[in-house]
């Protein structure tokens, strides 16, 4: 390590792994968190993580018992903490494809340690996102089948395809598809590897099972490198358009504060910016559980908090542009939200939002914040706390002041909607945790494909996959 | 199991309902009954069983099988559009009949389903009804179906039988001797048939008195009347008559009559369309009522200095050669509107009316008639006519009644129907006062007097009984029961004639024999004629010839003038959510909020801004009011536009003995109110330091925006008599055809319903909120939802009010679906719930939503209602009589709101269709809002037709849309509100 240290370019540009590790250290550090015993630290985050997925459920069966009224939602409220939060899950959902798909369309090798894990947060942070749509609705057991598009004898009729919400559907269910597809396709090589050092027939079977017959022959390796190419291409504008979409939810509508053309944008970048401080969250985290300072580098983290610097300006660009055409459209009601939203009865909302959403993340122009692991950590906290501001303000501050003051109300949350919040947390963490524990949590294969890049001292040129 | 359900509500505790009957009677028979596995009678087969007992049973079963269907009285009665032997199952029945408040009768008729009543309409050919109804009238039906109602005849709580009461009365009777132990209390009623029967009492028992009370009365009305022309009268008012209106202190078109006659006289004068120049409204009143929200000019006074603002007004007018000595320590604002109002009176001799509300003393009734006389009004706007009631001073029989009771000199007191122990002045401990006697309780449900009392008698409902009642100008009318007394109760007619001795005891037999013997040959033929009318022809009394004699009233105005002391003092109004406390169990009306405060669930404390700020007092603080040494507590409400120094209390709350719905709702103010200050008088103000919470629908918005101070311009649409005439000239504003993303529907062939509301008719008096409630079986959620803003109400009225906040002008605004052309509920609703109909209605398909809420968040008008919870999950089984069988009752987590009562239209559709399939007539379906709205501010009907009526009103100039410029095109538009001022006063 010390004369690579010495070399300017590897100052420039850190090795994406560190500590000398060889190829057999890889697999067998990776695949020692599965195989090994779990840690203390493991049974800690399981200790909170489980209650609070529990509570969701209690939550969950309590609201279907009773109806939305348990909830805070009301009239002209009618979508409160349960929209805020899916739309808060959904972006943090976002990071895991743009590191999967887009990064690896730009050849980006550092996303080779976290984009598994990422891609695994994408997909617990959709199935969270999920249940909102569902059970938001007053009626969720007809919700469940009428939203989609299945014939049916009852009322011999169709959705109404000109809804967003119809949209959303189908944005949603698709990018959940291709991402548990990509994630999968991802994992076929190390659940092989899994299976060739399992040491009990259990587990030969079942990562047998998984690994679908992945022999790791070099046609193998052909036909997945493209399988892993196309799903990358098809998932790259699903980023955008799952977003965008669900933006839609609000742009189209009539609804002062809502009804925006800057929203498919506004919305993908919060989104990028919220998943990839969920990404810095969990990895700091994940780092520490399991030791894996090596494979997950400053360099990654430092790369992810530049990322969080650039979506929170635009985000941030994105506040300003809001009310510079609330003014320049001399439209009154656009003008008297957007006032409202800052200077109306949920200004403490609004501030909490432009504090954690556009100053936080102002301090990453530092290296020293950059660098520093407690740092980013609060930061990015702030972050997702502000990204869950950002959705309640559009979504309450909106709705609670419209057209017609005789209607104008105010909305406060229940136990029961605090209650759900904290269970998809719960849930979120629950299935981080199991994945971290069964499931390699880094990409053997891929790391692999890096580790050769440090072998000749970083100046192999880019290539792109395994050894096997 | 009738017998089995013997509700006793001293058991229960708080608001909580019971699931089903079978629950609710936990009576030792019926956990007995439950226990034995099969009822009586049935083991008995068991044991011995021949064929022939168990044939016999299975007879009598059959037989008595049949009897629990009979809920249709045996006594004939005829409706009023179909005769039975037409009756089509499932098609409803119309009866004509009519119900009386304070003395005042209105005419109405009553939908029956399979022979339960389910809604109330008014009678058009009745005087005071005119097809409309009021908010309470509508609330009636609840009321029938309570199932707090008394249901049991009691003896001190302990149950027993109306045989057992009468045998107990015919021997407490056969002491009574010449009845000077006798006193018998009831409601003022205005009842031919009871009359006559007090008559009978009074020649049977000479030394008994009757005495007469309601906590809301027009005694000093009639009083008023007496002092200037030396006899008791009753004014008859001719608004359409009048160009000039001034009320003083008289909220005429609000709660100051109990009927819709008033109101629709008023609004006819508000229709520029109808060619008639617009009438112009002054109101003086200390209070914000509705009537001083529909006044062009409006003063505010504290209701004691009325009296000095009538007498200056008088002295503006030369009312007469006396002197006058005008306390005149009015402000100039003050002098310059009665000089205005003045000269405006004079310029419309003949045809102007100046009114005084029933709070003020008789004093100022008679110098308002003086007024009248001296401006040529009597014979025009006003004339006189014996009151349908007997007049007395009640204040002073009751007086004489609690003397008469303390003394012990009662060995038997009747009080017939009505809440007397709660509702009489505050002077004496009533209830301690009853118990000092026989007393005798009929009581309608089981109240603070039915529990005062020795014997407790349940009341029948109005539409359970037969009676007849006069209406204000002594129109008589036929109270036609709809359904037999459900709990077995009895009416205070069929009491007076248990007490008067009669042989005959029902009802029926008592009001048929009076016509009969009134009648004479012709009986029969009339008097199915008055069944069928619902109004009995000639019974109208005429109008007297009168003149007031100007120097008595001048002489009696002056110590009416020094009683007015500096200070705060307290008013007491009737309530529109219980009247005096008769409501106080009908959950419709609690929901149903003021017009002026949109209060629910409460009554408050009303003030003005600058006393509140002078005072130290916000929403919600905790009054302590006291005067004559008694003490209340009630939560301050600041309501704007209010006089300063005056505090407007509201009658019939805070019932102790009272069903689930109304114990301990609001607070009871009636503990202040002695006789000293029955309406009016000084109080003492303090503040507790207690907060209370309040819950409105509506906070008090006005049409400023907060923030940034704007007006939102395109919600209201007023103008001045004036600026509309110039309007009228360009014709109506037509906006730019915007661009539509979506196609147009084809309306080419058959209906396009549509709707027009005029602002400048509604006085915003909720007969449209309660109409909507009781049509479309629409539930009620509580004061604590209605705080989180999930009140159901498919119409609401939006109140506005402009202007400075001391003195702001008011406007009211009904806001239903206004069913958009291009509605932005139907894009967004994922499973297509909410779709257009071929006839333009935006229709909800309940059994198709999902409830995701989009429609209501993406609806401008926000008039989408949710149901958050399962609000029909715990109806008791009697409640559910009152449903609609015409509409579905929505289950929790689905979407409703209006749908231009699809169910009438329907009806009407399948009628002309049986008719030889004609088209449906222009008219011919009134939505329920419609029908109520006692100022036909409402108008419905097909947009196709251009010969419609509503066609014609949206061609108006005034006619717009609210929120236009969203390109919604609604089908309901507005007509804008037009202030007629004076223009000495602008």
């Amino acid at each position: 390590m010390a004369d690579l240290a010495i070399d300017p370019r590897m100052e420039l540009n850190p090795p994406l792994v560190q500590g000398g590790m060889t190829y057999s250290d890889v697999t067998d550090k990776i695949s020692s968190i599965v195989e090994g015993k779990a840690p203390k630290r493991w049974y800690i985050g399981m200790a909170v993580a489980v209650p609070l997925a529990l509570l969701l459920f209690a939550c969950l069966g309590y609201l279907v018992a009773t109806g939305i009224g348990v909830w805070g939602n009301n009239s002209p409220v009618g979508w409160g903490w349960d929209i805020t939060n899916f739309v808060w899950w959904i972006g943090i959902g976002h990071a895991g494809t743009l590191i999967s798909a887009i990064l690896f369309l730009f050849r980006q090798k550092w996303r080779t340690s976290i984009n598994r894990a990422a891609e695994a947060m994408t997909l617990f942070a959709v199935a969270c996102a999920a249940i909102y749509p569902l059970f938001h609705t007053g009626r969720p057991w007809r919700a469940a089948y009428w939203l989609f598009p299945l014939p049916n004898e009852y009322l011999h009729m169709w959705q109404n395809f000109r809804s967003p919400l119809m949209w959303d559907v189908f944005a949603v269910s698709t990018y959940g598809t291709v991402s548990a597809l990509f994630w999968f396709v991802g994992l076929i090589p190390d659940l092989a590897t899994l299976r060739d050092r399992a040491t009990t027939p259990l587990r030969k079977k079942i990562y047998g099972l998984l690994s679908l017959g992945w022999r790791g022959s070099a046609t193998q390796w052909r036909h997945y490198e493209l399988a892993y190419l196309l799903l990358a291409g098809l998932s790259t504008p699903l980023v955008l358009s799952v977003h965008s979409i669900v933006s839609f939810d609000f742009a189209t509508s009539l609804l002062p504060g809502w009804h925006t053309t800057i929203f498919p944008p506004y919305f993908v970048a919060g989104a990028v910016f919220s998943g990839f401080a969920m990404v810095v969250t969990l990895m700091t985290l994940a780092r520490w559980i399991y030791g894996l300072e090596n494979l997950i580098t400053m360099k990654h983290l430092e790369n992810m908090c530049k990322v969080m610097l650039a979506t929170g300006m635009i985000v941030g660009f994105a506040y300003g542009t809001e009310f510079f055409i609330a003014w320049y459209s001399a439209n009154q009601y656009e003008r008297f939200i957007f006032l409202n939203r800052a200077f109306g009865p949920y200004w403490w909302a609004y501030w909490s939002m432009i504090a954690c959403n556009v100053v936080a993340p102002q301090f990453f122009w530092f290296q020293r914040f950059r660098t520093s692991i407690p740092a980013m950590f609060i930061l990015s906290i702030f972050i997702n706390i502000g990204m869950w501001f950002e959705r309640f303000v559009i979504i309450a501050t909106s709705l609670h002041r419209d057209f017609l003051p005789s209607s104008w109300g105010y909305f406060r949350p229940t136990w029961v909607d605090i209650g759900t919040y904290v269970g998809t947390i719960g849930l979120f963490l629950t299935l981080f945790l199991l994945f971290l524990r069964f499931l390699p949590a880094i990409a053997i294969s891929e790391v692999k494909g890096v580790l050769h890049q440090q072998v000749s001292a970083g100046q192999a040129a880019p290539v792109h996959g395994g050894s096997h | 199991m009738n017998e089995l359900i013997q509700l006793n509500l001293s058991n229960l505790t708080g608001r909580k309902y019971w699931r089903s009957l079978n629950q609710l009677a936990d009576t030792p028979e019926f956990r007995q009954w439950v226990e034995r596995e099969f009822p009586e009678g049935a083991s008995e087969l068991l044991d011995s069983g021949s064929r022939r007992t168990l044939l016999k049973l299975m007879a009598a079963g059959f037989g008595l099988a049949g009897l629990t269907a009979c809920r249709r009285p045996v006594e004939k009665i005829l409706p009023l559009s179909k005769g039975v032997e037409g009756y089509v199952h499932g098609r409803p029945l119309h009866y004509a009949t009519a119900v009386q408040a304070c003395g005042a009768a209105t005419g109405l008729i009553v939908e029956c389903n399979d022979g339960r009543p389910t809604k109330v309409e008014g009678n058009p050919r009745h005087p005071f009804s005119l097809g409309a109804t009021n908010a309470f009238q509508q609330a009636m039906i609840l009321d029938l179906y309570d199932p707090d109602r008394a249901r049991q005849v009691q003896k001190q709580g302990v149950k027993s039988g109306w045989a057992q009461f009468e045998s107990w009365w015919l021997e407490a009777a056969s002491k009574l001797g010449d009845g000077a132990g006798l006193r018998i209390l009831s409601p003022r009623t205005a009842s031919p048939s009871l009359d006559a029967l007090k008559a009978e009492i009074a020649k049977k028992y000479p030394n008994s008195v009757w005495v007469e009370y309601d906590a809301v009365n027009f005694d000093r009305v009639v009083e008023g009347a007496r002092l200037a022309f030396g006899q008791p009268l009753m004014p008859q008012y001719r608004f359409d008559q009048a160009d000039v209106v001034v009320a003083l202190d008289c909220d005429f078109l609000g709660l100051d009559t109990m009927t819709a006659q008033p109101v629709k006289q008023f609004a006819a004068r508000r229709r520029p369309e109808e060619g008639r120049e617009l009438n112009r409204l002054y109101a003086v009143e200390p209070n914000f009522t509705v009537t001083g929200a529909m006044a062009d000019h409006r003063l505010r006074a504290r209701a004691s200095d009325i009296a000095a603002v009538a007498l200056a007004l008088a002295r503006e007018l030369n009312v007469s050669g006396a002197e006058l000595k005008v306390l005149d320590g009015a402000g100039g604002r003050q002098k310059k509107f009665l000089a205005a109002v003045a000269k405006d009176l004079l310029a419309h001799k003949g045809r102007s009316l100046v009114l005084a509300g029933p709070r003020q003393p008789a004093e100022v009734h008679a110098l308002v008639a003086l007024i009248n006389q001296a401006l040529g009004n009597l014979g025009q706007t006003v004339s006189y006519t014996r009151p349908p009631f007997a007049p007395a001073d009640s204040l002073a029989a009751v007086r004489q009644l609690a003397g008469d009771l303390a003394a012990g000199r009662v060995t038997v007191l009747f009080a017939l129907g009505g809440n007397p122990v709660y509702s009489l002045p505050a002077d004496h401990n009533w209830a301690e006062l009853f118990r000092k006697t026989a007393a005798v309780a009929l009581a309608f449900d089981e109240n603070e007097t039915w529990k005062a009392a020795l014997w407790q008698l349940p009341e029948a409902h109005p539409f359970e009984a037969w009676g007849d009642v006069r209406a204000l100008d002594g129109t008589a009318s036929i109270q036609q029961p709809q359904i037999q007394p459900l709990f077995g109760g009895r009416s205070a007619l069929e009491i007076a004639a248990l007490i008067a001795g009669r042989p005959q005891r029902r009802g029926y037999d008592i009001v048929r024999s009076y016509w009969t013997s009134q009648w004479g040959a012709d009986a029969e033929k009339k008097w199915q004629q008055a069944l069928y009318e619902g109004v009995i022809e000639g019974t109208r009394f005429p109008a007297v010839e009168v003149k007031a004699d100007a120097a008595r009233v001048l002489a009696a105005i002056q110590p009416a003038l020094k009683a007015a002391p500096a200070g705060i003092e307290t008013v007491f109004y009737p309530s529109w959510h219980t009247f005096d406390g008769r409501f106080a169990n009908n959950a419709w009306m609690q929901e149903t909020p003021d017009p002026m405060t949109k209060l629910v669930w409460d009554n408050a404390a009303l003030l003005s801004p600058a006393t509140a700020r002078r005072l130290g007092v916000q929403d919600g603080d905790v009054l302590e009011l006291s005067a004559g040494g008694r003490q209340i507590h009630c939560p301050a409400m600041v309501l704007p536009g209010h006089a300063d120094d005056s505090i407007s209390l509201q009658l019939g709350f805070g019932r102790a003995a009272c069903g689930r719905v109304g114990r301990g709702v609001g607070h009871r103010v009636e503990g202040l109110r002695a006789e000293a200050n029955f309406w009016f008088g000084p109080a003492e103000v303090r503040r507790t330091g207690a907060k209370y919470k309040l819950v409105t629908t509506q906070e008090h918005h006005t049409l400023i925006e907060p923030i940034t101070g704007l007006k939102r311009n395109n919600i209201v649409e007023e103008f001045t008599v004036e600026e509309y005439r110039r309007r009228a000239e360009h014709g109506k504003h037509e906006p730019h055809p915007p661009t539509d993303l979506f196609p147009e529907f084809d309306y080419s062939k058959g209906y396009q319903w549509g709707m027009a509301i005029d602002l400048n008719a509604c006085i915003g008096c909720n007969a449209c909120m309660v109409a909507c409630t009781a049509e479309n079986n629409i539930p009620v959620v509580g004061k604590e939802q209605v705080g989180k803003g999930r009140e159901m109400h498919w119409i609401r009225l939006d109140r506005y009010f402009s202007g400075e906040e001391d003195d702001p002008q008011a406007v009211m605004q009904p806001m239903a679906c206004v069913q958009c052309e291009k509605a932005p509920c139907e894009s967004v609703c994922p499973v297509a719930a909410t779709a257009h109909s071929p006839e333009g209605i935006n229709e909800m398909a309940y059994n198709r939503c999902v409830g995701t809420r989009y429609c209501l968040n993406n609806c401008p008008y926000k008039v989408r209602r949710f149901n958050f919870l399962n609000w029909n999950k715990d109806v008791p089984e009697i409640r559910k009589m009152v449903f609609n069988p015409d509409v579905t009752v929505r289950m929790r987590g689905v979407m409703e709101k209006c749908n231009y009562c699809v169910q009438r239209i329907e009806e009407k559709r399948s009628q002309a269709k049986a008719e030889g399939r004609r088209p449906i007539r222009d008219g011919e379906v009134l939505t329920a809002c419609q029908q109520v709205c006692p100022a036909d501010a409402i108008v419905f009907g097909n947009i196709n037709d251009p010969e419609s009526r509503v066609a014609k009103l949206k061609r108006q100039a005034r006619d717009y849309a609210v929120l236009e410029e969203l390109n919604t095109k609604p089908r309901t538009t507005y007509l804008a509100r037009l202030r007629n001022p004076n223009p000495e006063l602008v």
